[in-house]
Formats: C-alpha cells, sequence, structure tokens
C-alpha cells in the first residue's frame, strides 16, 4: 500500500463536510415547493494534494452534482467545500461571492465529457484554448501564442493547429484540446466529469495515459468522476462509491475492489462483464431499480435492494463509519459481511 | 453443419458525397447460424452499424449498397419450406421487405429514449407492430382484435421482467425509466417473434448494473426463443458474456472472424491483439501506461492503400501490406483473419 501511505503524508487539497444539495420539487400554480430532489445528501470526503480520487456510481447517484458543486457551478444547500491555496490559506468555496471566487477559478479546472459539445466551434484551437489566460490577465498575445503552443505539445498535438478550428479534429484530439485548456491557467485540482467515456477504447486509453502521465509531471490533483469501474480502478489512487446522494464507501483502490464492505460496491463490481468468456457469467446480484433521491427508502437507502438487509437496516439510517484506517463504509454490518471479490 | 439464417456475402456499400464517395462497408462477410449470437466490434467510423443497417436496407441517402449480396433463409408460408431471399435485391419500400422488417429481422436501436414515440404509449406502438405483423401470431391470417394484441404485449413486458405490466402498457415513453424502457424497446422487438434480432449497442445508455439485468434477460430469451442475435457492441467484457462467435471490424473490412475464446485467446490480427491489450482490467496493474495503438483512424476521404490497418500496425510484415489487400483467410477452426502475417501473399483481392 505504498499508494496510500505517500497519500496520507499529504495534506488535504480539498475537504468536503456534510454537503448537501436539494433542489426543490415545485408544483402548482404559485410554484410552491412540494418537495426536494435529495441530490447530495451528506457528503463528506478528502481530497490529498497529488492524489486521483474517483467518484463513481450510477447515474442519478449525485457525483455529477458533487463535482459542480465544487466548482460551484451549482450552489450547494449545505455544507463546507475547504479548498487549500498555493499560499496554504484554506477557503470554504460554499461560502464565497462570484466575485470572491474569481482568482480561485484559476486553481480548480474542469475537464468536460461531451468533447464536441465542450469547444466553441467558432473559435480556432488558440481562442479556445487561450481564453482562460485572457480572463485571467494574459493580454499580451505573443505571450498567450507561446503559452499555447507550449499547452498543445504538453497534450501530445503539434502547435501547428493552434489556428484550426474544432471540427478538424476526432473525438480523442478534442479531448485532448479540452485537458489542453483545462491546464492552461495551471490548476492544482482538475476535476474530471467521464472524460474518456465518449471515446472508443484504443482512444480511451490514449487519452488515460496522458492523465497518468500529466499528473506526474505537474503533479495534479485529480477528481475524477466517471461510471466505468474498469477505468476509474485504472487511474485512481482512492475510490469513493455514492448511491443515492450519499457516499456510501471510500477506500484505496486496492482495498475497495479487493475487499469491499458495502454490499452495494460488491453488487456494482459483480456487475462489470469482465472481457474473457472462459470466466462463467455472475449471477445478477442487484435487482429493481435506483430509488428515486425526492423519496429515498427509509432507514439505509439501499436496504431495498440489499441481499443482507434486517429489520435494523428498514427503520435505522447507518453513519458513515471508518473500521480500519482510511476505510470509510455507510452500513451497520460492514465488519461482519464477507463481501471479498475474485478482483 | 447447419446452414445459415443470414450470410453476408462480400458487401460494399458507399457514400457518394460532394467530396467524394466514402467506401463505409468495404467487403464484409461474415454469416448468422440459427439460434447464435454473433458480437460485432470495431470503433466508431468501422462500419459496423452500416452493415447491419443494410441488412434491413434502412440506409440512408446518399448511401448505397454497390455490392455485395445479404442471403437471409426466410421461412415459408406456416414456417414450412425455406426460401432464400436477397436482401439487397428487394424493394427498400416494397412489400416484400416490409414483411421482412419487425417481423422476421427485428432492430433493438441504441437510443431507448429516442426511439419510442413521446406522444403515443408504448403499448399502443407495440399492438400497431403486432396487428400489423399479425401472421406470426395468426399464421391463418385471421387478424388480431387491439384486445387480443393488448394482452401479447401485457404477457411480453411480463416476460422480459416490466412489473406491473398491464399499467405499463399505457405509459408513455418518458414516463419509464433507462432500464424500463430499454426492456420495452426488448419487447417491442420481440413482439412479431422474429428470428434473428440485431441489437445495436443496446446498453451503452444505461448503468452497469442494469446492463446486468438487461444482459441476463437477452441470454434468457435467446434459450427460450431460439432468437439468432447479431449484438453490436464497443464493449469487450459485453461481448465475451453474450457472444458465441465475434466478428472484429476495422475501416469497413472484417480483420478477424471466429469463435469467441479464439477471439479473446488466441487472437490473430494486430488489431485484435492491440485492442484486447488497450482496455484497463478489473484485475490488472493500475496506473501504468496501457498499450495504445498507435496513430489515428484514418480519415474516410483518406483511406490508406493495401491493409487498412498497416499504418498503424506494430507487426507490419513487408511492403505487401501497403500495397495489397490481405483477404479473409481460415487459418484456425472456424476462424479467419484477414492478414497477410497468417497467409500467403499471393491470396489477394
Amino acid at each position: 500500500m505504498t499508494a496510500s501511505h505517500s497519500v496520507d503524508t499529504k495534506q488535504p487539497l480539498l475537504q468536503i463536510r456534510d454537503l448537501r444539495k436539494f433542489f426543490p420539487i415545485t408544483a402548482g400554480v404559485f410554484n410552491k415547493t412540494v418537495g426536494h430532489v435529495r441530490a447530495v445528501d451528506d457528503v463528506s470526503f478528502d481530497v490529498f494534494e497529488g492524489e486521483t480520487l474517483g467518484l463513481v456510481g450510477e447515474s442519478g447517484c449525485g457525483k455529477t452534482t458533487t463535482s459542480r458543486c465544487i466548482l460551484r457551478a451549482v450552489d450547494p444547500t449545505s455544507g463546507q467545500i475547504l479548498f487549500r491555496r498555493k499560499n496554504d490559506e484554506i477557503v470554504d468555496l460554499a461560502k464565497l461571492t462570484r466575485e470572491e471566487l474569481q482568482p480561485l477559478r484559476a486553481e480548480i479546472q474542469m475537464i468536460f465529457q461531451d468533447p464536441f459539445g465542450s469547444l466553441n466551434p467558432r473559435m480556432t484551437l488558440f481562442d479556445n484554448v487561450g481564453e482562460p489566460l485572457l480572463v485571467n490577465g494574459m493580454t499580451n498575445r505573443a505571450e498567450r501564442t507561446d503559452r499555447v503552443a507550449e499547452l498543445l505539445k504538453l497534450v501530445g498535438l503539434r502547435p501547428e493547429f493552434m489556428h484550426r478550428f474544432p471540427h478538424a479534429f476526432s473525438g480523442g484530439q478534442r479531448q485532448r484540446i479540452g485537458i489542453a485548456r483545462a491546464l492552461s491557467t495551471n490548476p492544482r485540482l482538475v476535476v474530471a466529469d467521464e472524460p474518456v467515456s465518449a471515446l472508443d477504447v484504443s482512444v480511451q486509453a490514449q487519452v488515460l495515459n496522458l492523465l497518468l502521465e500529466l499528473q506526474k509531471r505537474l503533479g495534479l490533483t485529480f477528481l475524477f468522476v466517471a461510471h466505468d469501474l474498469s477505468v476509474v480502478r485504472h487511474i485512481s489512487d482512492r475510490v469513493a462509491v455514492m448511491y443515492v446522494g450519499q457516499l456510501v464507501e471510500l477506500a484505496p483502490t486496492k482495498t475497495l475492489f479487493s475487499r469491499p464492505r458495502h454490499p452495494y460496491t460488491s453488487a456494482l463490481m459483480r456487475a462489470v462483464p469482465v472481457p474473457d468468456p472462459r470466466i462463467p457469467v455472475g449471477e445478477v446480484t442487484l435487482k429493481g431499480e435506483v430509488p428515486s433521491p425526492a423519496n429515498p427508502p427509509s432507514g439505509c437507502y439501499f436496504h431495498p435492494r440489499c441481499r443482507f438487509a434486517t429489520e435494523r437496516c428498514k427503520v435505522e439510517a447507518p453513519a458513515l463509519r471508518e473500521p480500519s484506517p482510511g476505510h470509510f463504509v455507510r452500513c451497520h454490518f460492514a465488519d461482519e459481511l464477507d463481501l471479498t471479490t475474485a478482483f | 453443419m447447419t446452414a445459415p439464417l443470414l450470410s453476408v456475402r462480400d458487401l460494399h456499400v458507399t457514400f457518394g458525397l460532394d467530396e467524394g464517395s466514402v467506401r463505409a462497408v468495404d467487403g464484409v462477410s461474415f454469416d448468422v447460424l440459427p439460434g447464435q449470437v454473433v458480437g460485432i466490434v470495431g470503433e466508431s467510423g468501422c462500419g459496423k452499424s452500416v452493415t447491419m443497417r443494410s441488412i434491413l436496407q434502412l440506409v440512408d441517402e446518399p448511401g448505397r449498397i454497390k455490392q455485395g449480396e445479404i442471403l437471409y433463409r426466410m421461412s415459408g408460408p406456416n414456417g414450412q419450406g425455406e426460401t432464400v431471399v436477397d436482401l439487397t435485391k428487394l424493394a427498400k419500400r416494397g412489400p416484400q421487405m416490409r414483411a421482412i422488417r419487425g417481423a422476421e429481422i427485428a432492430l433493438i436501436p441504441q437510443e431507448p429514449m429516442a426511439a419510442f414515440s413521446p406522444v403515443h404509449t408504448v403499448g399502443d406502438q407495440i399492438i400497431e407492430a403486432i396487428q400489423l405483423h399479425h401472421r406470426q401470431w395468426r399464421p391463418d391470417g385471421s387478424g388480431l382484435s387491439r384486445a387480443e394484441a393488448r394482452e401479447i404485449v401485457v404477457e411480453l413486458f411480463r416476460d422480459v421482467g416490466i412489473s406491473m405490466p398491464d399499467q405499463r402498457v399505457d405509459a408513455y415513453s418518458w414516463q419509464l425509466s433507462g432500464g424500463l424502457r430499454q426492456r420495452a424497446m426488448i419487447a417491442m422487438a420481440l413482439s412479431c417473434k422474429p428470428r434473428l434480432l440485431i441489437a445495436d449497442e443496446p446498453t451503452t445508455a444505461i448503468d452497469v448494473t442494469t446492463q446486468a439485468q438487461v444482459l441476463a434477460l437477452l441470454r434468457e430469451l435467446q434459450r427460450k426463443y431460439g432468437t439468432a442475435i447479431i449484438f453490436i457492441t464497443h464493449d469487450l467484457g459485453v461481448i465475451a458474456q453474450m457472444a458465441n462467435s465475434v466478428v472484429v471490424m476495422y475501416l469497413g473490412r472484417v480483420a478477424e472472424q471466429g469463435p469467441v475464446d479464439a477471439i479473446f485467446h488466441a487472437p490473430k490480427h494486430p488489431y485484435t491483439r492491440a485492442l484486447l491489450r488497450s482496455i484497463p482490467s478489473i484485475v490488472g496493474e493500475t496506473q501504468v501506461a496501457l498499450p495504445t495503438i498507435a496513430g489515428t483512424l484514418p480519415h474516410p476521404f483518406n483511406r490508406p492503400s493495401g491493409c487498412p490497418y498497416h499504418p498503424r500496425c506494430d507487426e507490419r510484415k513487408g511492403p505487401e501490406c501497403a500495397a495489397r489487400v490481405p483477404s479473409l483467410q481460415p487459418v484456425d477452426q472456424g476462424q479467419s483473419v484477414s492478414c497477410f502475417l497468417h497467409h500467403d501473399s499471393s491470396d489477394t483481392q
């Protein structure tokens, strides 16, 4: 576990405490609020400097909303998002106003899922990649040209491409452009929301390699949001699993995949089809549908689909606890269940 | 050996654009045996979807089937006496093709949200198909009433694991979750008892846990009805779980085809090998560089000469790779490869 040790000694760059984001459901002529979609419901975790934290879960589990809260693309309902700035000053991103956030924007950047929708088709690569630089005060065009050329080289594109438009590039190349733009302001935290899920497997491998290499070279910290468990396992130091707006388990990657403690994590991993026809197809262990975050079940949110659910799970909501150092889990029976997988 | 249900022979489909013509499918051949699951793998732009659309004669303008045969063994009236028809020779909107579409060969499209009409209930849309192809249920041609067709839909919904089927029949597609919509889509595809089902990336838009349920459902239905399935996906894990045999496509050509075990454990084509290496495994080493395929997919107007894969190939044999196109040659039991590494370079096309 060298990876986790080296991480342990590092300071957290981002600390999320009791984060909640509820979207109101309105009805009637007066738009009266009749309920809330509990998209993020009491989420706490740390992201250490220089690590990659993977955030996984099914659609609607709140992983994207969590990442959007960090960027303040949506305003959290409650909770703290503590970010350690370059000068070691700790700021709560959840409390800042738009003006106060402005200088911080350069330190936190995002890589988007859709390489076709996230680049402005009417702007050349120079303008697409260079705009964050301009916004952050690099008004000298020659200086910006040099920086864009350097960034394009960094992500494996030729600087001569600078004056072309995004339509001239393939999906994988566009994703590289998106990465170059995210890195233009020398960010310390990069939130990547499904950065490879729109790409073909061979291109996906190239982009994953690029992200790993850039992290090593630039000492970046990644929050990597994805639904593909093999991709998350490949790139992450630690993995957090979300279910219906809650964090259900967080552990170092190898521990999580070899000895998950939450029944949902284990079921999620069993659902991944293994690319080997000799491995017999496992039984489908997770039946039914994800409950609606507007109307979550009583007690443990997972109990209606859980194989091990008892009466206690129906009434008492489990808290997130740490049964072994660095391994967080939200389950009453985390110590008793044996969920060891083949991985 | 059983006769194939569907046999695609040297299929060429081109799209005539202003800038020139694009050879989307460039000499594809493969067979589908009755009751078998054939997996088609390939990256975007390899021609897998165009091949499938050609089978159903659904290639949009300016696409045109230029050459080749798609031989389908049609069941005769009352299920007796089979005739082989060449689907490429049938009129796109003719009565024969319309009788085949849906009834003999059904499609599960990729995007279940876009596939259902939002202004009709899902039940209505399936009832319409059943009434149209009533011979599949009443071989004597006596027709089905709406109520009878509705009964069939409720039964199908129960079969595909939709809870409360008699209520869900009257739901609109936007009232159903992704998983339910995909199940309704499968029910629709099975509603006319097709002998061949084409599933075009049926699980790409849904979550892994729902995907596991849908795949289990397809396997079960396939056993129950003996339907042959062509399963298109780029997910090699799904292929390994579902397919009996696999066709690997690259730039409109078949690179390799064979039994699923051979493709995964004894791949012969450099492209198949590279593709298998490039997927992050759920058991392997983490945070290491993944082997990648050099270069990028060439632009369709800029097809390489010779073997379409040669500029990116790490096992290139010699100048013949750039000069001539290798044909698909048998190498092992049921396995064939189009690569000069595995056959004499005199066998060219």
